[in-house]
């Protein structure tokens, strides 16, 4: 029978098949864990007196809590610090591998296991956090799990999970300049909805998705979870083989040869049926940008602040005027007349190198807008060894820009990157709830160069609004490296 | 897990309905990086109040809550039953339990019986008329007995069988370890290993400080 890719990746590791409605039991490749949602699954372990049964398919970060500044310091709040000190004992009593901070190879758990080279085509991969689903730009079936399922999962390696339903979202066509694949994932979302994805693994395909490098699909794949849905994934392809070559923990010689063999089946059959499909114009896009409390109320930036009057259904009208309320917003204002107090650059959806490389350039020669604070936060400690061997630091720093340790930072503000109450920031991140950022705190989600271009004007920009020279040439910005490695790769 | 084929043990009668999950265990305790310890937590609200049920001696070791209708609304949150399980709760009885703590329930060994509105009436005359009366709860005949009255509670056959052979989800899981065994033997060779862990260099990190 035709299969779409989710469903290859599933049936290639069930354990055991349920029966009379019982869940299916899979089996788990590989489990990233890190300090916030593990403490209570190791004590559930210790209890039990059970061991974790595949510590060598198990590997942990430290990032939710980690401070972005003094990392040499001990961690001043003590939450967070007994947060990150319980996982680093509980790494050491069961045996998982951990990269701690200051090691090179922290940094934020979605970055890590890509630029290590564990993130691969086929793999089931679970992590006790929504944001897991990045991990499906390789064509891995990736998932966020709770707490007792992260204690299931180190103590089985498995987990009986219940069947999906499929959707394919096709993006044909090219990106148009300016845009990246952060405005192809906020406007998909805009268009099916924060409950849209419910119960579905989406997979995006089309052109536009093809033409994208493997940075800029995990940006689209890490943001499947704000459509609701369980898993987002892209079907494996050159790109892919490309990055992965090479990495620590990619496979070498014959295992390579099979790997890529096996890789390239992984896409779902030419008449694999899907229970819902959706199809976008890429040529249609613009800078998306959000203007409410939820990752589904974006809109281009050449719109303005919708008119909750004018919103027919009335459980979005309510929630537009409630929205408006918290964000400070009139109805009406042109998305663009919107002045920020802080652009944060960071986080897993789009804290990489080329996410930095792309704003330096436009950043390069620069000075920030008055008063506005500009925090760039790598996502982990590598992307910011490249990151500095490429000279971008000095670039942030020379523009006004605070350059800082890799961690989640101000995307949760779980530590001290947070927002004051009633300040407004322009971030790369992946959630706009009230409070996310910080108690009062209020965010616009945009893409790199829109967060770049904002940071120089100061109110919500493209970079279509900035003069830029014509030797930038801004259609590469989410193809392959923008500039040829001339420095030491550490990524 | 425990196997509980009966339970005795000191029935408390707690005459409230929607008894909701931030009742049982305020939002405030869920920081805490342990899975044991929230015996303080439980109630919290009302563990002040000294006519509270819980703070009367005679009721005080009690193991069988006896409640009102929808025990367990709101927040999903699993140390609701962890914190009455830390107290010392083995068996929760209501005319109806919101699904998920009912799951969250049967996952973690809390017995979760549902026994008709009357019925609850009868059990709550006889632990107030009587304090310190021991309930037991026999998961076999699906009966529960104080004094001199049985009456019958309601649970599934499947979370029943669980709590019968003292399985938890994990426990259920390694019933099919053979399974995962074999599946680990037909892994092909490429799938990625964490250890022995594997590095680019080692390199040295320069804190970030802050921007004066």
């Amino acid at each position: 029978m035709a299969g779409t890719l989710a469903e290859k990746v599933w049936e290639a590791h069930l354990v055991r098949q349920g029966t009379d409605g019982a869940p299916d039991l899979l089996y788990i490749d590989l489990h990233l864990v890190h300090e916030v949602t593990s403490p209570q699954a190791f004590e559930g372990l210790r209890l039990a007196g059970r061991p974790v049964r595949r510590p060598d398919l198990t590997i942990a970060t430290e990032d939710h809590n980690t401070p972005t500044l003094d990392i040499d310091l001990p961690i001043a709040d003590p939450t967070s610090r007994t947060q990150i000190d319980t996982l680093r004992n509980n790494a050491a009593e069961f045996g998982v591998r951990l990269h701690s901070l200051g090691d090179a190879d922290q940094g934020i758990v979605h970055q890590v296991g890509p630029q290590l080279g564990l993130t691969m085509p086929g793999l089931t991969v679970v992590c006790g956090d929504s944001h897991t689903s990045t991990h499906g730009a390789f064509g891995a079936l990736a998932f966020g799990i709770g707490t007792s399922e992260v204690e299931h999962v180190l103590a089985t390696q498995t987990l009986p999970l219940a069947p999906f339903k499929t959707m394919a979202i096709t993006v044909n066509g090219d990106l148009p300049p300016g845009t990246t694949s952060k405005d192809i994932i906020l406007a998909i979302i805009a268009k099916i909805g924060t409950g849209g994805g419910q119960g579905y693994v989406l997979e995006y395909r089309g052109e536009a998705i093809r033409r994208l490098s493997m940075e800029a699909r995990m940006t689209i794949c890490n943001m499947s979870i704000e459509a609701g849905a369980r898993a987002g994934m892209i079907a494996p392809d050159e790109t892919t083989f490309e990055y992965l070559k090479g990495r620590p923990h990619a496979p070498e010689g014959e295992d390579w040869d099979a790997a890529v063999e096996y890789w390239r089946t992984l896409r779902s059959d030419d008449d694999a049926e899907f229970d819902t499909e959706v199809v976008l114009e890429a040529a249609d896009l613009e800078p998306f940008v959000t203007w409410g409390t939820n990752p589904g109320q974006g809109l281009p930036l050449s719109a303005s602040v919708p008119v909750p009057a004018e919103i027919a259904d009335e459980g979005e009208r309510v929630a537009a005027e409630r929205s408006l309320e918290y964000m400070g917003l009139e109805a009406g204002t042109p998305l663009r007349d919107i002045a920020v107090d802080t652009v944060f650059i960071g986080s897993c959806t789009n804290g990489r190198i080329e996410d930095l490389r792309s704003v330096a350039k436009v950043l390069q020669g620069r000075t920030k807008a008055d008063g506005v604070r500009v925090l760039v936060v790598p996502a982990s400690a590598r992307v910011r060894l490249q990151a500095e061997a490429e000279g971008l630091d000095v670039v942030f720093k020379d523009f006004g820009a605070e350059w800082r340790n890799a961690g989640c930072s101000m995307c949760l503000g779980m530590n001290p990157d947070q927002l004051q109450p009633g300040e407004r920031a322009a971030s790369t991140s992946n959630r706009n709830f009230e409070g996310r950022q910080g108690k009062g705190g209020r965010t616009h989600l945009v893409s790199p160069l829109v967060a770049a271009a904002t940071a120089v004007r100061g109110t919500l920009s493209s970079v279509a609004d900035l003069d830029l020279g014509e030797d930038i040439d801004l259609t590469t910005f989410d193809g392959s490296p923008l500039a040829p490695l001339t420095a030491p790769s550490f990524v | 897990m425990e196997k509980i084929l009966t339970h005795t043990g000191v029935g408390v009668p707690l005459r409230r309905s929607n008894v909701d999950t931030d009742q049982i265990i305020p939002a405030v305790y869920l920081k805490r990086v342990t899975r044991t310890g929230f015996e303080d937590a439980l109630f919290a609200a009302w563990r002040g109040d000294e006519s509270f049920v819980l703070n009367q001696d005679a009721y005080r070791n009690g193991s069988v809550l006896v409640a009102g209708p929808d025990f367990g609304t709101g927040s999903s949150r699993e140390h609701a039953v962890w914190a009455l399980k830390d107290y010392g709760f083995r068996v929760v009885l209501a005319s109806r339990f919101a699904d998920i703590f009912r799951g969250n329930s049967g996952k973690q060994g809390l017995v979760a019986g549902v026994v008709a509105p009357d019925d609850i009436e009868l059990l709550w005359k006889i632990l107030e008329t009587k304090p310190g009366t021991e309930v037991t709860v026999d998961l076999e005949q699906r009966t529960v007995h104080a004094d001199d009255v049985t009456v019958p509670f309601q649970i599934d056959d499947y979370t029943r069988w669980r709590l019968m052979e003292g399985l938890d989800d994990i426990g259920l899981t390694l019933q099919h370890e053979d399974d995962i065994s074999a599946y680990e033997q037909s892994r092909s060779s490429w799938r990625p290993t964490t250890l022995p862990a594997k590095h680019l260099p080692k390199v040295e990190i320069e804190p970030a400080r802050p921007v004066s």
